[in-house]
């Protein structure tokens, strides 16, 4: 507490003293090599317009860290131009009343048009567009090491228990059948992911979306759990605290035989100079083909005031929305565009696959913000749903015991 | 003041006035900046969390009252339990083992040894580093794959093995024993200084008694160090509760939340996970328990100096 007030009064000293012509202060958390190389996508567009580009990159996989450094910011009265977000983060800032107002453009540019309702969801608050999204990740994917795959069959799984049988394969092979981080917000992927594998987009949605108590606690929860116990013993002894991006390079140098991650670990992939379908499978986590579980980064736009420093924010807006930008972008960072008019000829086999299951999965009905990145709970309830998740994957807590304190968790929470 | 003006009634009084009043105005002048800072940036803020944790802040600082749900909602918080319980077990285990080993260590180096001078920076270096760097240090040595167990493995033994780190049940007492190697040289540092300022005739007069060193130790000098051991016992008991960066770069709270401590349940809670009240809720009830060890304290060394 003393040293954020400390660090508050220091910026409001330090703020207001640089600014340039035009210039944008972007928060976000893209440090890891494919994502930050695709970050460079946007700053030279900008600098094509001769906006100046100021960074302020907070790491940590899931963003919460570069939450809390924008508390300290916006506390202190000097919020950046823009700041990458995720889902429920972006209802509880617009509802602080801090945010800008992007309408004009994205009247001018017919965004209501491109992009889909569910992300509009985020994007917009009271009507009124306060963000502008840049990709959409979809998080129940499974990155397979290309050589074990062959080795253990070459025949993608398609159930959960396909699932396990390929993964006693890798056992056999002598490397890690499963790598995986052990970091709350990794549990929660992998749990998601086991949900909507089991019980299906139904129960996903009754469950973690709309928070039912009954289905929180019953039966077919406690078989989620049970299988998170039989995917923990494919794990290997050090998985602890690791970082997703130390796990994909587990599989990329073929040291493990696969990994649950969002397709942001595609970014990994590529930038190890890899190719899909000759080094690396990417598939649907078994039992969730047809069904996207997604969440998208966005760039939030704070009120700055009118001026240069409004022009120039405004001018980042509309390079995020670009159709040429979405897609260089997205092909560098592994996700696919939030705009559905973008071409998908830049892309890879992964990124091509991506996008027709998300326009698929849209038209289905099949497509459900994720858990684990905000796009399903306030931030409150899900850290709530982590606990559990987490203290359970570890040993702490049996599975009947998670059955019965997951609800009771996330009551408590809301 | 009065006595003073008078006898000086002779000379100019406007000149002495003022350098009277600058002599006596000086102290208060040089000691008020650092006190008004620490009025508003301690005592201030200690007071904005205790209204805060009365609140229903959430995201951001909000000023509607809500009495003590804070408090309920905290209590409630099986996470919460966790962490005071930890606390208990690393709080105890972290303070006995500093005492013990440091003053061991500094019995054993008041036996008048040669290179004393450089013995007693060696043992005292683990303060100079930050937890910080201890924390992460001690990770990499105590990683399964990495450290201990892979170099035994390495070097042939195949069963041995030493997983606390990444073990649910023992990872707290990985946090104990980093902690205790960071601070023990420095109790050490406290019993020496104690130590050294015993009165070596006490000693002489109980060895021409004829009494055996054990008990020259047992009886006298150990007695004579209570106040070491209440300075050591203070200073480790504020360092237990408020330890935050060891078990941030050691295990992060995990694995699972096997490590969580009051004070990375208040950072969660406060900063993460929006729920700003509760953390502050958290934060006041560290202050009371960090209260409750210096209060006491104070009030028998202000005691001791009235008589």
């Amino acid at each position: 507490m003393k040293k954020l007030a400390a660090g508050v009064a220091l910026m409001a000293l330090v703020a207001g003293s640089a600014h340039a012509a035009e210039e944008v202060e972007v928060l976000h958390w893209w440090t890891a090599g494919g994502e930050a190389a695709a970050l460079n996508v946007l700053k030279d567009n900008l600098a094509g317009q001769g906006v100046g580009w100021k960074d302020m990159p907070v790491a940590g996989g899931s963003g919460v860290q570069a939450m809390t450094a924008l508390r300290a910011r916006v506390t202190a009265g000097d919020a950046p131009t823009a700041v990458q977000m995720l889902g429920f983060d972006i209802k509880d800032w617009s509802a602080m009343g801090v945010l800008g107002d992007l309408n004009e453009l994205a009247q001018k540019e017919n965004w209501d048009m491109v992009v889909p309702a569910a992300l509009q969801e985020f994007s917009k608050h009271d009507g009124k567009w306060i963000a502008a999204p840049v990709n959409v990740h979809s998080t129940n994917w499974l990155w397979i090491n290309k050589a074990a795959f062959d080795k253990a069959g070459g025949k993608a799984p398609e159930t959960f228990d396909d699932l396990l049988k390929m993964l006693d394969a890798f056992k056999a092979q002598g490397i890690v059948p499963l790598a995986h981080g052990g970091q709350p917000w990794q549990d929660g992927t992998l749990w998601e992911a086991v949900v909507l594998s089991l019980g299906g987009m139904e129960f996903y949605q009754k469950a973690v979306i709309e928070a039912d108590p009954a289905a929180l606690g019953g039966d077919k929860m406690k078989e989620v759990f049970e299988a998170m116990s039989k995917l923990r013993a494919y794990f290997d002894p050090n998985f602890s605290g690791r970082d997703w991006n130390l796990s994909s390079a587990m599989v990329i140098e073929g040291k493990a035989g696969a990994q649950q991650m969002g397709d942001w670990a595609k970014g990994e992939f590529l930038r190890a100079g890899q190719k899909p379908g000759t080094d690396f499978v990417c598939i649907r986590f078994p039992g969730t083909q047809g069904s996207v579980l997604f969440n998208s980064d966005q760039f939030v736009m704070f009120d700055i005031g009118e001026g240069e420093e409004r022009s120039a924010q405004l001018k980042m807006a509309a390079a995020v929305m670009d159709p040429a930008f979405q897609s260089s972008f997205n092909v560098v960072k592994g996700s696919v565009p939030a705009r559905v008019d973008v071409a998908d000829t830049a892309f890879d086999d992964c990124g091509k696959k991506g996008m027709q299951d998300l326009a698929d999965a849209s038209k289905t009905g099949n497509l459900a913000g994720s858990l684990a990145h905000g796009h399903a709970q306030p931030s409150a309830v899900k850290s709530a749903i982590f606990d559990v998740v987490t203290q359970h994957l570890n040993g702490q807590i049996t599975t009947d015991e998670a059955v019965k304190r997951l609800p009771e968790a996330v009551a408590a929470a809301q | 003041m009065n006595g003073t003006s008078s006898a000086m009634a002779a000379r100019p009084p406007v000149h002495r006035g003022l350098a009277d009043r600058l002599r006596d105005g000086l102290p208060r002048l040089v000691l008020a900046p650092s006190f008004a800072l620490i009025l508003v940036f301690v005592y201030g803020f200690i007071i904005w969390t205790l209204t805060l944790s009365f609140t229903t802040s959430r995201i951001l600082p909000v000023y509607s009252f809500a009495g003590f749900d804070a408090y309920i909602r905290l209590w409630s918080q099986p996470n919460w339990h966790m962490a005071l319980g930890n606390l208990a077990i690393f709080g105890i285990l972290y303070m006995s083992a500093c005492i013990a080993i440091g003053l061991l260590l500094a019995i054993l180096l008041d036996q008048r040894i040669r290179g004393e001078g450089v013995l007693r920076p060696i043992f005292l270096y683990p303060m100079a580093l930050s937890f910080v760097v201890t924390g992460t240090a001690w990770k990499w040595f105590l990683n399964p794959g990495l450290g201990l167990e892979n170099t035994m493995r390495n070097l042939g033994w195949e069963s041995f093995t030493f997983d606390w780190l990444v073990n649910k049940d023992m990872a707290i007492y990985t946090i104990v024993i980093a902690g205790v190697w960071q601070a023990s040289g420095f109790v050490m540092a406290m019993f020496l200084a104690g130590l050294r300022g015993i009165d070596s005739e006490i000693i002489k007069a109980a060895q021409i008694d004829g009494a055996s060193t054990v008990s020259i130790y047992r009886r006298i000098i150990l007695p004579l160090l209570r106040p070491v051991f209440l300075s050591a016992l203070i200073v480790l008991a504020h360092m237990a509760i408020k330890s935050y960066d060891l078990v941030i770069a050691l295990t992060g709270g995990g694995p699972g939340n096997a490590t969580e401590l009051p004070s990375t349940f208040m950072y969660s809670y406060t900063f993460t996970r929006n729920q700003m009240a509760v953390g502050s809720a958290s934060a006041v009830m560290m202050l009371m328990g960090i209260a409750a060890i210096i209060v006491p304290y104070l009030y028998s060394e202000l005691r001791e100096k009235d008589r």
